[in-house]
């Protein structure tokens, strides 16, 4: 089975973190995988995305052909939209609801969670806040992660160990705190969804 | 285990295990993580593979020539744009030859996601006469780094490796293993090999000419270009490099019922492409960047339609292939749907908050108030997001180095104030031999090098001017009551715009330093910047 995911964002937003922690889990469950990603003048505060696939066949493209995306994980809200011709009619998005404002025509944000909402399958969370409510708002990427797990192909203990190989570095608070995250992220997607 | 790479990453891995000696390079997108890697690599370390970076490309491609003179093997690694700049060597030391192997990294940007064009090196490997690898994934980029040294060897020639985007820049799993250890030193047996007067230069071209049916032949048989067999034969699909995963995109749950030759070693293999022709109705050229193989194998003046791609439309002329534009190409029924819903707003890149490019800017869009006839030249960098919005202070942006010389023409036409602005590592780079030309003529214009100590778009990564902009301006002979220093912080803005009128107002060159570090800078660096400064002045 394959699973394309598209993660979106603003240059410097984190999304490459998410990345990590699903390579980092696909590989550790012997899933094959592809990551592609941005590097370069976008990344200055432009609008970035990563295109992840994970499958237990061979994957060919490093880029999700059109229409062909299971999920959609974006830390905001009108960047989660701007990749919508690559997401599957039944296809899920799960965004942040906060606006990175950079551009002087940011447009009004409730016309924003309108189009939203018209999605079939979406998960419009305060992820900032959960994250803040935490003590760690650098962790709103990770409570995403978590609100996205249940329809990755990646169990949560694989996910789990991935934040843990990741940020051992930083220190074990900085651990439990993502894990944290993580796990409440979870916990709101499936009162969303359930 | 798997190792997690980048195609880049998995190319840089390839190099240290095929025993380099040293790498040489520049940064530019999409290549800059291959150096990267190495200088990082625990391995090169302790290897003590060279790994600093060059002031240019064409340094960088000269010192590496050095190195397998020295009989090591070695690798130099560019953007693109970067082989322009090394194109003199590149050309002259294909004629030379090489002695340790040399394998040539150029990374092409089509689409141009950070270039500003999207020239394709396929034609520099022809024009210099050198075996191409053209890798289609990220595993393949690192047995065919590996392969490109012991080429590079057997038949004594540079060897050009061509990379794109999308595959520099995105990761798998990569299996590695095996490495040889680095050359000793040896001496080119042929004395007169690297000395290209124009008696022996005309003997080593001949002997490359000559070199060109060993090329091909190897090429024929090499195992990274596959012909596969297919019953449709309706049509014949040639894909290079990456577009050949595209291609096979497209037939993830079916078997391709046309047959393929999959190219990732050049010269092109006659027996395969005439095969194709021979059992084909039609071919269809699958190609990242230009219609190179296209080009080579149509007829000029178009009459026998067999070949499409991208000169007969099928495939976009413009852009970086995807699956869905080869879906297409294959008469599949897709819809390409590149529409947005409304609300969606572009978002292009900005400077950073604090930059210290916008207090510049600033400064200069308010001296243009004052002078409509001010001209503004920019360069290559961060600073090259003057051209947009909010700031629109910068009226030109071609190559690394032309605000300079682009100044002076256009002083010399008659424009005045005729302004550069150029970044400290693009004035390294190729900004300095222009400002000799004007300090020669006294030209009338006002370069402003925006100094903030970093080669900042790539990454911040260590700039070869660092500490040394006034020496070097003071050494090419800028007058010393005509090099200033200026500080560009908000709380001086006045104080700025009186101190940049005075200088454009001199009828001769001035320049300004204009110094603040990158705010991406890590504090480590900041600090060894403030030390350097320290020592400088005492």
């Amino acid at each position: 089975m394959k699973t394309n995911i598209i993660l979106a964002g603003v240059g410097g937003q984190g999304i490459l973190t998410i990345a990590a922690v699903l390579d980092t889990a696909a590989l550790a469950s012997d899933l094959n995988l592809k990551q592609s990603e941005v590097h370069g003048m976008s990344q200055r505060g432009g609008a970035v995305q990563s295109h992840v696939r994970i499958s237990d066949t061979e994957i060919h493209s490093d880029l999700i052909p059109q229409g062909k995306a299971d999920i959609i994980i974006s830390v905001e809200p009108m960047e989660a939209l701007r990749y919508l011709p690559f997401l599957k009619k039944d296809g899920y998005l799960v965004t942040d609801s906060n606006p990175f404002e950079n551009i002087p025509d940011y447009p009004n944000l409730e016309e924003i969670y309108k189009e939203i909402k018209l999605l079939p399958n979406n998960i419009l969370i305060d992820a900032k806040k959960i994250a803040k409510d935490l003590g760690n708002s650098k962790a709103t990427n990770i409570v995403l992660l978590g609100a996205a797990s249940s329809l990755l192909p990646l169990d949560e203990e694989s996910l789990v160990q991935a934040i843990k190989t990741l940020f051992q570095r930083k220190g074990d608070r900085v651990v439990n705190k993502n894990i944290e995250a993580f796990n409440k992220g979870k916990e709101i997607a499936m009162g969303i969804l359930s | 285990m798997k190792k997690l790479l980048l195609g880049n990453e998995a190319l840089a891995q390839g190099a240290i295990d095929a025993g380099i000696s040293g790498v040489y390079g520049y940064p530019g997108t999409p290549s800059t993580e291959i150096v990267e890697y190495i200088q990082r690599s625990k391995t090169a370390i302790e290897q003590g593979i060279h790994s600093k970076w060059s002031a240019n490309e064409k340094t960088a491609m000269e010192a590496a020539l050095g190195m397998s003179y020295a009989g090591k093997r070695v690798m130099t690694v560019m953007k693109h744009v970067g082989l322009n700049v090394a194109a003199d060597v590149f050309m002259n030391m294909s004629v030379s030859g090489i002695n340790g192997g040399f394998v040539v990294v150029v990374a092409d940007d089509p689409s141009m996601h950070s270039s500003q064009n999207e020239q394709d090196s396929r034609y520099y490997g022809k024009f210099a006469m050198v075996p191409m690898l053209e890798p289609s994934n990220q595993q393949e980029t690192y047995e065919i780094t590996k392969y490109a040294f012991d080429l590079s060897e057997k038949l004594r020639l540079p060897v050009l490796l061509r990379m794109v985007t999308r595959l520099s820049h995105s990761r798998a799993g990569i299996l590695t293993g095996g490495s040889n250890k680095q050359n000793s030193l040896h001496l080119p047996e042929n004395p007169t090999q690297f000395q290209l007067i124009p008696m022996h230069a005309r003997s080593r071209y001949k002997h490359l000419v000559e070199l060109q049916s060993d090329l091909l032949e190897i090429s024929e048989k090499s195992g990274f270009n596959e012909l596969i067999k297919g019953s449709d034969t309706s049509i014949g699909i040639i894909a290079s490099g990456i577009a050949f995963n595209y291609l096979m995109e497209n037939f993830e749950d079916t078997e391709c019922p046309y047959p393929i030759l999959k190219i990732s070693q050049y010269p092109l293999p006659k027996k395969a492409i005439k095969h194709l022709f021979d059992t084909c109705d039609k071919i269809l050229v699958l190609e990242d960047g230009y219609p190179f193989i296209e080009e080579m194998i149509s007829d000029f003046l178009g009459e026998n339609r067999k070949v499409i791609g991208r000169l007969s439309g099928d495939v976009p002329r413009v852009g970086e292939l995807n699956p869905d534009n080869i879906a297409k190409a294959l008469g599949f029924d897709v819809v390409i749907n590149e529409s947005l819903p409304k609300v969606v707003s572009g978002r292009p890149p900005e400077l950073c908050v604090g930059c210290s490019h916008k207090d510049l800017f600033d400064v200069i869009n308010e001296l243009k108030k004052e002078s409509q006839s001010q001209q503004v030249f920019g360069d290559i960098g961060c600073s090259a997001l003057g051209v947009l919005s909010p700031f629109k202070t910068v009226n030109t942006l071609i190559e690394m180095g032309a605000s300079i010389t682009m100044a002076k023409g256009a002083a010399d036409a008659g424009i005045h104030p005729a302004i550069a602005i150029i970044g400290d590592s693009t004035f390294t780079h190729s900004g300095m031999t222009g400002l000799l030309d004007c300090i020669i003529e006294k030209t009338p214009i006002t370069v402003i090098i925006s100094d903030n100590s970093a080669i900042a778009m790539t990454g911040a990564q260590d700039s070869s001017a660092s500490g040394r902009l006034v020496d070097i301006c003071r050494g090419l002979g800028v007058e010393e009551e005509h090099l200033k220093l200026l500080n560009p912080l908000n709380k001086n803005f006045q104080e700025n715009i009186d101190f940049v009128r005075q200088e454009i107002n001199y009828q001769g060159v001035s320049v300004i330093i204009s110094e603040r570090p990158c705010v991406q800078l890590p504090k480590a660096k900041k600090d060894k910047l403030n030390e350097m400064k320290k020592a400088s002045i005492n």
